[in-house]
């Protein structure tokens, strides 16, 4: 009898745990007390430097000098860009989520619409320093039109066209004005038998190429979405926008059809920082890659991604770039104000644009990025006048994963022997607008 | 996957059952005892297994998108809107859907086939004692050690079109190709697909086989040798008939597992998975993860369930019976 009940006490007990450790998981990380003195934050930073611990090394010193501030400790995670977006999905979704989050300015529509972060309305947004300090195209990619935004701008990015002055030279090239002028140069510097590509893309990356689609459609003078929100991806301008871009390997065959396995920016960078092409298209944050491949900022120049001669804008990229938000049901709302303001601080922005080669958000700010005073001065003239948002619409993410998509299919077909039509561009494109119409 | 693990508490609950049928002689705490004993097995099969697919279910019939996930409770009740755009085949999602499946079933049963074929090959080929055979053994079973994650991401290097080992050998080594092909991309993908997934699996098939083998008796070959059986005859009329319950496990098994393979084609194809590659559970991830639509893609699970709950019942119907006649 006692050996029974010593057992039938173990299954209490083990139940006992079970059931404990399924509550256990209700205190979230984010806990600190709310009541002033040791207050933490979780901050949960995007991969902006070479690596994840390159991440890391920058910003700790950022960090401690603002314990030092405020007395208000930061628990820093910094987080790939593969898992970034899932990792915010999830924490929306549990509940369970960091004080601060980066996120990719595009998202921030989408973000917006799920209700679960922290608008910055008058008194917030005074908090942080008022919205007079930013850039004001930076911040208007921080929500929905006409409302709170429920993010910042905290690095700023623009697509530029980088190009290999020495390669340029020995071809008796001037760099590109217009897009055939760009074509044509590529076409010069290509020589498929000795492995030898004027230009290298990230084919094989649906974000890179949903932003051509969108770049290429907004130099036709064409929009996504209409007024109400509504998906017109297969008016003439996105269909010819979205097959010029993948002419580039197509038509004029200036690209490798190798391209259409690189799946992310970094590898055409290294491309080019290797000397294996001549031209890219990237944006600014390419910097820290290139130099890592010791090609020194004397060598390359950068215009801005050029329209075609007869085209409708002269749109040059969209404005990129990473927002900070805070999470709606965090316990340190104010604490996490703090950090907001002391991040969009002149003094840390100018500490952080260095190491993750990012553009100023803030208005009287001089891009850091660079030691080349030309290329930061290029690049300053497409963030602040020739970038528009992409669309800033809570389906904006499904843009980007649908036609983004439908692109690396068309280049996968493009690179294995295919030919991809006008049509059949149009019908891909029909086939995105039907998913995007299916679940909003 | 699911029909086994629902069919697990009924069958742990029969002892106890059978049990209380017996004279009642034990009064009090001793007769919960099994109940208790039970208990946290069952209490963890609901948490782990139950739950989930309940909630699974009740939200492929709710409006799961992005505009609610902060706060599921406020999801609209949608019907069965989920299910109607997923069988629509007009419509875009529900022609994705469809194309996935027919990759899908393709995939697997040339899988299954392929992975069942190598190993009662190779389990047959290893009976026979010679020296270094457990060496050999050790060798195939390489694979299936490996954790999937590495093994795979080798194959995804492997099969790049520039820098991987496969071109470098059949283009630049053997020359069987003027140009260098694409193994990611294109039709072959599900070439390379296929490949790396039966790497991944035939060895659990010769596994499960060559346990098998071992208990068929010897002598029974001897005595079939004697009549002048040779050993295709042997094979067919001795080796495969006293592996009919092990093969019908097998294959159900290794069907069940390929059917809802996730691992393979996440990390061979990453984001920029190709059409011929589509497998469905990578589809209804994308569909769920990439437009943020949770109550779509718990549809388009259910319906998954629903299938291979189908395909499971038909094949123990048709097999139970086959054996039962014979």
């Amino acid at each position: 009898m006692r050996l029974r009940s010593l057992v039938a006490a173990a299954a209490v007990t083990a139940l006992g745990i079970s059931l404990a450790a399924c509550g256990g998981s209700d205190s979230g990380d984010s806990s600190g007390g709310s009541s002033g003195g040791d207050q933490t934050l979780t901050y949960w930073a995007s991969n902006q430097g070479t690596s994840l611990d390159n991440d890391k090394e920058v910003l700790t010193p950022v960090l401690q000098k603002f314990t030092q501030e405020t007395g208000i400790k930061v628990n820093l995670e910094v987080i790939g860009w593969n898992d970034l977006q899932t990792r915010i999905q999830t924490a929306i979704t549990s509940g369970q989520a960091p004080d601060v989050v980066n996120i990719g300015n595009t998202w921030a529509a989408s973000l917006q619409a799920t209700d679960a972060f922290l608008p910055f309305d008058g008194e917030a947004m005074d908090a942080i320093g008022g919205k007079d300090k930013f850039v004001p195209t930076a911040l208007a990619t921080g929500g929905k039109e006409g409302t709170d935004p429920t993010s910042v701008p905290l690095y700023g990015l623009a697509y530029g066209m980088y190009y290999n002055k020495a390669m340029f030279a020995a071809a008796g090239l001037q760099p590109p004005k217009t897009w055939e002028e760009m074509v044509a140069a590529a076409k010069k510097l290509t020589n498929p038998a000795k492995n030898q590509y004027g230009m290298a893309l990230a084919a094989g990356s649906y974000t890179e190429n949903v932003h051509f689609a969108f770049i290429n459609a907004a130099q036709n003078g064409a929009d996504w979405f209409d007024k109400d929100g509504k998906p017109t991806f297969t008016g003439d301008g996105q269909v010819q926008g979205v097959l010029r871009y993948l002419d580039l390997m197509q038509k004029d065959k200036v690209a490798n059809p190798s391209n259409a396995q690189y799946d992310n920016g970094t590898k055409s960078v290294n491309d080019f920082a290797t000397k294996k092409v001549a031209m890219i298209i990237n944006q600014n944050n390419a910097n820290s890659s290139i130099a890592a491949n010791g090609m020194k900022s004397s060598e390359y120049g950068v215009v801005p991604f050029p329209a075609p001669a007869d085209a409708a804008n002269q749109t040059a990229s969209h404005v990129a770039g990473i927002n900070l938000s805070i999470f709606k049901n965090t316990k340190n709302k104010d604490a996490a104000l703090k950090f907001v303001k002391f991040m969009t601080d002149p003094g840390t922005q100018a500490t952080l644009g260095k190491p993750f080669a990012s553009l100023p958000v803030l208005k009287d700010a001089k891009p850091v990025f660079t030691d080349n005073a030309e290329e930061a001065a290029t690049f300053q003239d497409i963030y602040n006048t020739k970038s528009k948002p992409l669309p800033l619409v809570p389906a904006e993410d499904q843009y980007e994963s649908t036609v983004g998509k439908a692109m690396n299919a068309m280049f996968a077909k493009i690179a294995t022997g295919g030919t991809v039509t006008a049509d059949e561009v149009k019908a891909a494109l029909k086939t995105a607008e039907d998913q995007v119409a299916a679940s909003s | 996957m699911s029909v086994a693990t629902t069919d697990a508490p009924a069958d742990a609950a029969k002892p106890a059952r059978s049990r209380r049928a017996g004279p009642e002689r034990r009064p009090g705490l001793s007769r919960w005892l099994p109940y208790l004993l039970l208990a946290p097995a069952v209490l963890l099969e609901l948490l782990i297994h139950i739950i989930p697919m309940l909630v699974g279910i009740w939200m492929s019939f709710v409006k799961l998108t992005k505009f609610y996930i902060a706060n599921w409770s406020a999801a609209p009740w949608a019907g069965l809107g989920n299910y109607k755009v997923a069988v629509d085949f007009d419509n875009a999602v529900g022609e994705g859907l469809l194309k996935s499946f027919g990759v899908t079933i393709a995939f697997s049963l040339i899988t299954v086939a392929l992975s069942w074929t190598l190993g009662m090959a190779a389990a047959v080929a290893l009976q026979p004692p010679f020296r270094g055979r457990s060496w050999v053994r050790t060798l195939f079973l390489v694979p299936y050690a490996l954790p999937a994650y590495a093994g795979i991401l080798t194959w995804n290097f492997m099969l790049q079109r520039d820098t991987g080992i496969v071109n470098h050998i059949l283009v630049d080594n053997l020359g069987l190709a003027s140009d260098r092909p694409f193994w990611l991309l294109g039709g072959n993908a599900l070439v390379s697909l296929i490949t790396v997934a039966v790497w991944k699996l035939w060895t659990f098939a010769f596994l499960t086989l060559m346990a098998g083998l071992q208990s068929i008796p010897r002598d029974v070959y001897e005595a079939a040798a004697v009549d002048g059986a040779g050993n295709l005859r042997q094979w067919r009329n001795i080796t495969l008939p006293s592996l009919r319950p092990v093969n019908l496990v097998l294959v159900l098994v290794l069907f069940l597992w390929t059917f809802s393979d996730f691992n393979t084609p996440y990390v061979l194809f990453g984001t920029a998975q190709p059409p011929a590659g589509d497998l469905i559970t990578f589809h209804i991830y994308n569909a769920s993860f990439l437009t943020w639509n949770f109550g779509s893609g718990a549809a388009m699970s259910v319906l998954l369930l629903i299938f291979l709950m189908i395909v499971t019942g038909i094949y123990l119907f048709v097999t139970g019976r086959r054996s039962r006649r014979a």
